[in-house]
């Protein structure tokens, strides 16, 4: 009776066989020949080697592209994070009908287009954009400044593109936490800095770990912000696998890069997680 | 004197958090209402602010025949990959959510990794796949890109909220003699509806959106909205692409709403 009882509660494995095996043919295969076609030292596949990853490494190129890809992913995450903590901060302590605004601020931009959220970001940048005019208006530059194609401005972009990644985490964090452990903090005598600091900030790392490593991952992989915003000047490397694969039709190499990136990405991801499970052990002590 | 440091030391925490709170959810809306804004033009250029004032480019949208056409081909990818990603996702979800055993563990890692893997490498490797095998792209292949990366939202949600269902609500309605099908109609599927809405309307946003698989996998003949608003934009700074902006925001703010409405979609995103 109990295990008839027991069975009710759950489903079968193989509910999940469709699915599954769709993922082994269409996912985990593509990836499989992916793999093996950053072996091939020629396109036309006559041997096998490490040539196309000898290629990458070898080159300055190529390594520059990677790490200033990777380096993007740290400027806008730290941004997101420094803007991002205060929103869902204020979200907190928020009366209803201003948590129900915030909401929507925070998940409009998640939820429409890339396109369209970068293009906006093209108005606002370019030469004859708001900033440009804004500053001239005030007498502050006669020249417009050159904002778009520039570093600051993909950082700027990407950051606001992906702050939703990383403030949604932070709500779900900040709203675990007991109030009344800030409420004795001051009452034993530490001032709200110092409460921020020693309590609130300890016991949000698993939102700030989780934040990070959404808002990382998609700000180096944003193929569309990066080249709109970026220009054909700054490379990073979605563009050049695409550049690879597409104009040059250089599959063995574009493979090669995309599994070079593909594991600076798995690396990254793996670091988060550890420091995110090192953390929860942290905030359970 | 202590009293004042502390005033002071409240008054500066409050000032600099509510600031750069303001200042970042500013920066939040800006893009949003810049569009919309500039999308009323009456003039040829995104110059901000606006010349003066017309419906000129929202008119120009009826004749923006390559738009409509792309915008068509999107909703349908974009359908089906919803509609693949929850029949097929809803079906796993039920047998992962509630099982500890390792293959349920690693089915479900397996089916939310391409949240984590950059979708441009998984679009060329799936080009790599379809070529060796001898398929041409076409609006097939393009569905089959589009649902492994749409699934893993409907996994996600639909995951849990079958965690948060209370498993008594089954053996109860067993014990009393219902069967599995019924129980999973009148119990199972009531409960987890809102979470299988919400996952599936981000599924379609994330398909609908979608340019790195996009990119690889579509033919000639189909062009995908985000793709050709994206070369429209790379050429020239289209105004008849603020207005269909305008309209993509609207229509998105719109949904927002509804799904809030029926599914709590925020509540389910944190």
């Amino acid at each position: 009776m109990a295990a008839t009882l027991r069975n009710v509660t759950t489903y079968d494995l193989r509910l999940a066989a469709p699915l599954a095996l769709g993922f082994v043919v269409f996912f985990i295969t593509p990836l499989v020949i992916l793999l093996a076609l950053s072996f091939q030292a020629d396109p036309q596949g006559t041997h096998y080697g490490l040539t196309q990853y000898v290629n990458f490494l070898g080159d300055r190129f190529s390594l520059g592209v990677l790490g200033s890809t990777l380096w993007l992913g740290v400027k806008v995450t730290l941004l997101t994070l420094l803007l991002g903590y205060p929103v869902a901060w204020l979200h907190q302590r928020a009366p209803s009908w201003a948590k129900g605004i915030i909401m929507l601020l925070v998940l409009l931009p998640l939820l429409t287009s890339v396109v369209v959220r970068t293009f906006a970001w093209v108005v606002i940048l370019g030469r004859q954009g708001i900033v440009n005019a804004a500053l001239a208006s005030l007498g502050l530059i006669d020249t417009p400044l050159k904002l778009l194609y520039t570093d600051t401005g993909v950082v700027m972009a990407l950051a606001q593109v992906q702050m939703p990644l990383m403030v949604l985490p932070l709500i779900t964090a900040l709203g675990r936490i007991d109030p009344n452990l800030a409420d004795a903090s001051s009452v034993l005598g530490a001032g709200h800095w110092r409460t921020f600091r020693k309590v609130t900030l300890p016991l949000s790392l698993p939102g700030i770990i989780a934040g990070c490593l959404l808002t990382y991952a998609a700000a180096i992989t944003a193929f569309i912000t990066q080249s709109l915003i970026g220009g054909g000047q700054m490379l990073f490397m979605p563009m050049y696998i695409y550049q690879q694969a597409s104009t040059l039709q250089n599959w063995p190499f574009a493979a090669a890069i995309s599994i070079v990136f593909l594991v600076a990405v798995l690396v990254v991801v793996s670091i988060f997680n550890v420091l995110g499970r090192l953390s929860r052990g942290y905030t359970n002590a | 004197m202590t009293n004042r440091r502390i005033d002071l030391d409240a008054l500066s925490f409050r000032i600099v958090m509510t600031g750069v709170a303001l200042l970042a959810l500013v920066l939040l809306a800006a893009p949003t209402v810049v569009v919309v804004w500039v999308s009323f033009t009456n003039g040829y250029s995104l110059k901000f602010p606006p010349p003066g004032y017309s419906l000129r480019w929202y008119v120009e949208l009826w004749n923006a025949w390559q738009l409509q056409f792309a915008m068509m081909n999107s909703l349908k990818v974009a359908l089906w990959a919803t509609g693949l990603s929850i029949l097929l996702g809803v079906a796993a979800s039920l047998s992962i959510a509630r099982s500890a055993t390792l293959t349920a563990r690693v089915l479900d890692s397996l089916f939310l990794s391409p949240l984590v893997l950059p979708a441009l490498a998984f679009g060329l490797s799936s080009l790599m796949f379809f070529s060796l095998i001898g398929v041409p792209v076409s609006p097939l292949t393009l569905v089959i890109g589009h649902t492994v990366v749409s699934v893993p939202f409907v996994v996600r949600n639909t995951v849990a909220s079958l965690a948060q269902m209370n498993p008594a609500l089954l053996e109860a309605s067993a014990s009393l003699g219902a069967t599995r099908w019924h129980s999973f109609r009148r119990i199972t599927l009531p409960l987890i509806r809102p979470g299988i809405l919400a996952g599936g309307f981000i599924a379609f946003m994330a398909s609908f959106d979608n340019v790195p698989v996009s990119l690889f996998l579509r033919d000639a003949a189909t062009d995908m909205l985000p793709i050709r608003m994206w070369q429209d934009l790379e050429g020239k700074l289209d105004v008849t692409v603020a207005a269909l902006s305008g309209v993509l925001i609207v229509v998105t703010v719109a949904l927002m709403l509804v799904m809030e409405r029926v599914a709590g979609l925020s509540k389910r995103l944190t």
